[in-house]
């Protein structure tokens, strides 16, 4: 008991102080929100992988998260804080939004970045934000993958068995719009093609920060810069 | 024939033997000393299938290819699982992906569900048709003091899908069958698709979890068929980035199995310290998974010795927490009983199984590629095989421990002295009509990746295996005999790839 005690102290409080104080700063490397200029016509972030070959030049600014899908094409350099709030939601589910992950052909890689906002960093459960294990606990989907054609049927059904009124978050540019796998064979185009979204995530994967940034946005919990 | 990791051998001079000849020389010689590596069809013309099987002689490490030709009027063989269990993922593979009957088979299932690649009559009917695999026909144990739990394929946690069906006699599981194929996207035919761009970032998202793992076997593969060597710093590198993938992943699992132990305050601490590895990954590559670093040629980030510094000294102080946590994760009483004598698979099962990777040393079979076929960084500095004995959750626990240890070593040691030189050579023209092989041990276990091209230099086949193909029936096996309870557990100490198996 005493060495779980030391243990305790010696590893201290590890928890950000996002989002409240300065905004974290992300390696000089990590590829954020792309700058527009330079490039030939607008950047569709729900299509991008940000890979590194691209020929974007990116930024380290973490905050991409939108609520129309038609904000996440960017023409300009503007800074994408384009949550358009929705009250109804905020009234709704501002103190308490309990989600249900499914992934739909997802590589795990979403999958890990989201369970890491259950950690001590992230501490997601501090905002009143829980990932459950039943959909009819849930009062919202959070999506992966591209939707293959095996998972079409239990991402439907998984959203029937959610009760109104819900939102549902589609995490990663598979989610967004098929990504690598856009109108491949075996899969679909995004969760957008079989249930409404309100929240698109993009990257590949996100990062913790640009999730957790989306959600608190989504959720009133977070606003402006 | 012999062929080496990481080389290439002309299709035509492949042994073609005749079906009965292919059995008997797979058979027999994994009967002996040998490990059977892959097993998979490749399409000819005019609708012929050519298998080929790939044995591995761990002891002397050196492999070899083998394989026979069907025409597309007689597409059928005497299954080879009835004699070598390892093969029955394999052969229900080829009975899917070509529609080849292997007669005899004593688990024929579907995997994927899709159409075949012969664009002939499917084994299955409709196999295709329906999105979800309604028709899979579950083994079933009858009597009326048996019941059955069927989980999935939405699952109560943020982990991907498949579905687990538990025969069980109270709490007592007498059988688990576990069916995937839920999450596959078609990256076999997509990789042959592509461009190189494109195929590079397939196999990234092959499992993204060992995106490093699998684009470094498919940067390998294209290396050796264009006949290109990457720069040593591209090799230490790779090495580098392959090692704080394990690390992350080794590190986060020891942090779920002491949360399904019920012991809270380790899972707290490995979760975080998990993220610092994933963090390191970030600097050095600009993504916490390292996607973008691997490229055929080389890698696209160099390492700076002011940053390579940093990582050491990051590296020294995370060794320092993980040991202090680690033994007091290994020396909690409630933690050792759960772990022990909990999913027990023998060395002889593991053996006929065919698992690999911390599964398989767990169970005291001597095998790691990086040791073995060492490749790239690993011929110049071995890495110790960590092995264990009771082939237990304990064991498979333990496992990790030691390599966590070893990778931090390993790391500590190169870092310092990085060869020097370019990150990146230009990548040729790849060579017509061979077949190449390259393996990476992944954090999971053996990787390996295939390349066939044909006469323009395409690739006319892309076979991808994940250790997660090898280990799947290892945890189903690892259940018989235990509690309902021991699952969650038990799952955990294998934590196997659904998107990896399911491709």
């Amino acid at each position: 008991m005493l060495k779980i005690l030391l243990t305790r102290i010696k590893q201290g409080c590890r928890t950000l102080a996002f989002p409240k104080g300065q905004l974290p700063v992300l390696p000089a490397r990590y590829r954020g929100r792309p700058l527009v200029a330079g490039q030939r016509g607008p950047v569709d972030l729900g299509v991008s992988t940000f890979t590194p070959d691209s020929g974007m030049v990116h930024t380290t600014d973490f905050c991409m998260a939108a609520r129309r899908r038609a904000d996440l094409v960017l023409a300009d350099n503007e800074k994408l804080l384009a949550l358009e709030v929705n009250q109804a939601i905020v009234k709704m589910f501002g103190r308490s939004l309990k989600l249900r992950q499914v992934s739909a052909g997802g590589c795990n890689a979403c999958e890990a970045d989201i369970n890491v906002l259950n950690t001590p960093v992230f501490d997601l459960s501090r905002f009143g934000i829980q990932f459950v294990a039943s959909p009819r606990h849930a009062d919202g989907l959070v999506v992966t993958g591209p939707v293959t054609h095996n998972m079409r049927t239990a991402l439907l059904k998984t959203y029937e068995a959610v009760p109104d009124p819900k939102i549902v978050i589609a995490v990663g540019a598979c989610a967004i719009s098929g990504g690598l796998f856009a109108d491949t064979p075996q899969s679909g185009n995004g969760a957008g093609a079989y249930i409404p979204v309100d929240l698109y995530i993009p990257g590949c994967p996100p990062h913790p920060l640009t999730i957790l940034d989306g959600l608190l946005r989504l959720i009133g919990r977070l606003r402006g810069e | 024939m012999e062929i080496f990791n990481g080389g290439n051998v002309a299709s035509a001079d492949i042994p073609d033997l005749s079906a009965a000849d292919f059995r008997r020389e797979v058979v027999s010689r994994c009967k002996a000393d040998a490990r059977l590596v892959n097993l998979f069809g490749c399409s000819l013309e005019q609708g012929a299938v050519r298998l080929f099987a790939i044995l591995g002689q761990d002891d002397e490490a050196s492999l070899s290819i083998v394989s026979t030709c069907f025409s597309a009027d007689s597409p059928s063989y005497e299954a080879i699982t009835r004699d070598l269990p390892a093969a029955h993922l394999f052969e229900r593979e080829i009975a899917e992906q070509w529609a080849i009957m292997p007669k005899g088979h004593p688990w024929l299932k579907p995997v994927r569900y899709h159409a075949n690649y012969r664009g002939v009559a499917d084994l299955w009917p409709d196999i295709a048709e329906r999105p979800i695999p309604g028709s899979y026909p579950f083994y079933a144990v009858e009597g009326e003091e048996v019941h059955e739990i069927s989980v999935g394929p939405v699952h109560a946690g943020i982990i991907e899908p498949g579905h687990f069906r538990f025969n069980c006699h109270g709490e007592e599981i007498l059988h688990l069958e576990i069916q995937l194929g839920y999450q596959h996207r078609g990256i076999e035919p997509l990789l042959c698709a592509g461009d190189l761009q494109r195929g590079v970032l397939l196999s990234e998202s092959i499992a993204g979890d060992t995106a490093i793992g699998h684009s470094l076997a498919f940067c390998e593969v294209i290396e050796s068929l264009a006949g290109v060597v990457a720069p040593p710093r591209a090799q230490a590198l790779r090495a580098v980035a392959l090692e704080l993938e394990r690390l992350a992943n080794h590190v986060g699992d020891l942090g779920a199995l002491g949360m399904d132990a019920g012991f809270l305050p380790t899972s707290a601490f490995f979760g975080r310290m998990r993220g610092d590895y994933l963090n390191l990954l970030l600097a050095l590559t600009g993504n916490r998974f390292g996607k973008g670093l691997c490229r055929p040629g080389g890698v696209l980030f160099d390492l700076d010795s002011g940053m390579a510094d940093d990582f050491c000294g990051k590296l020294r102080q995370y060794k320092n927490e993980f040991e202090e946590v680690s033994a007091l994760l290994f020396s909690r009483p409630s933690v050792l009983a759960r772990f022990e004598g909990v999913g027990v698979i023998s060395s002889g099962d593991a053996r006929e199984l065919g698992l690999v990777g911390p599964a398989a040393r767990a169970s005291q079979l001597e095998h790691d590629v990086r040791v073995e076929y060492a490749s790239g960084m690993w011929q110049y500095h071995h890495i110790p095989i960590s092995l264990s004995a009771t082939g237990d959750v304990y064991a498979r626990a333990l496992v990790r421990r030691q390599e966590v240890m070893r990778s931090l070593e390993f790391l500590l040691k190169i870092l310092p002295g990085l060869p020097r030189g370019s990150v990146q050579v230009p990548i040729g023209p790849v060579r017509p009509n061979a077949l190449a092989v390259s393996m990476v041990e992944g954090w999971r276990g053996e990787i390996m990746h295939v390349g066939i091209t044909n006469s323009q230099g395409r690739f006319a086949r892309y076979k991808v295996k994940d250790p997660s193909f090898h280990n799947w029936f290892g945890l189903a096996q690892a259940m018989r005999g235990g509690e309902i309870s021991d699952f969650p557990l038990c799952n955990k100490s294998f934590n196997l790839s659904y998107c990896g198996h399911d491709l």
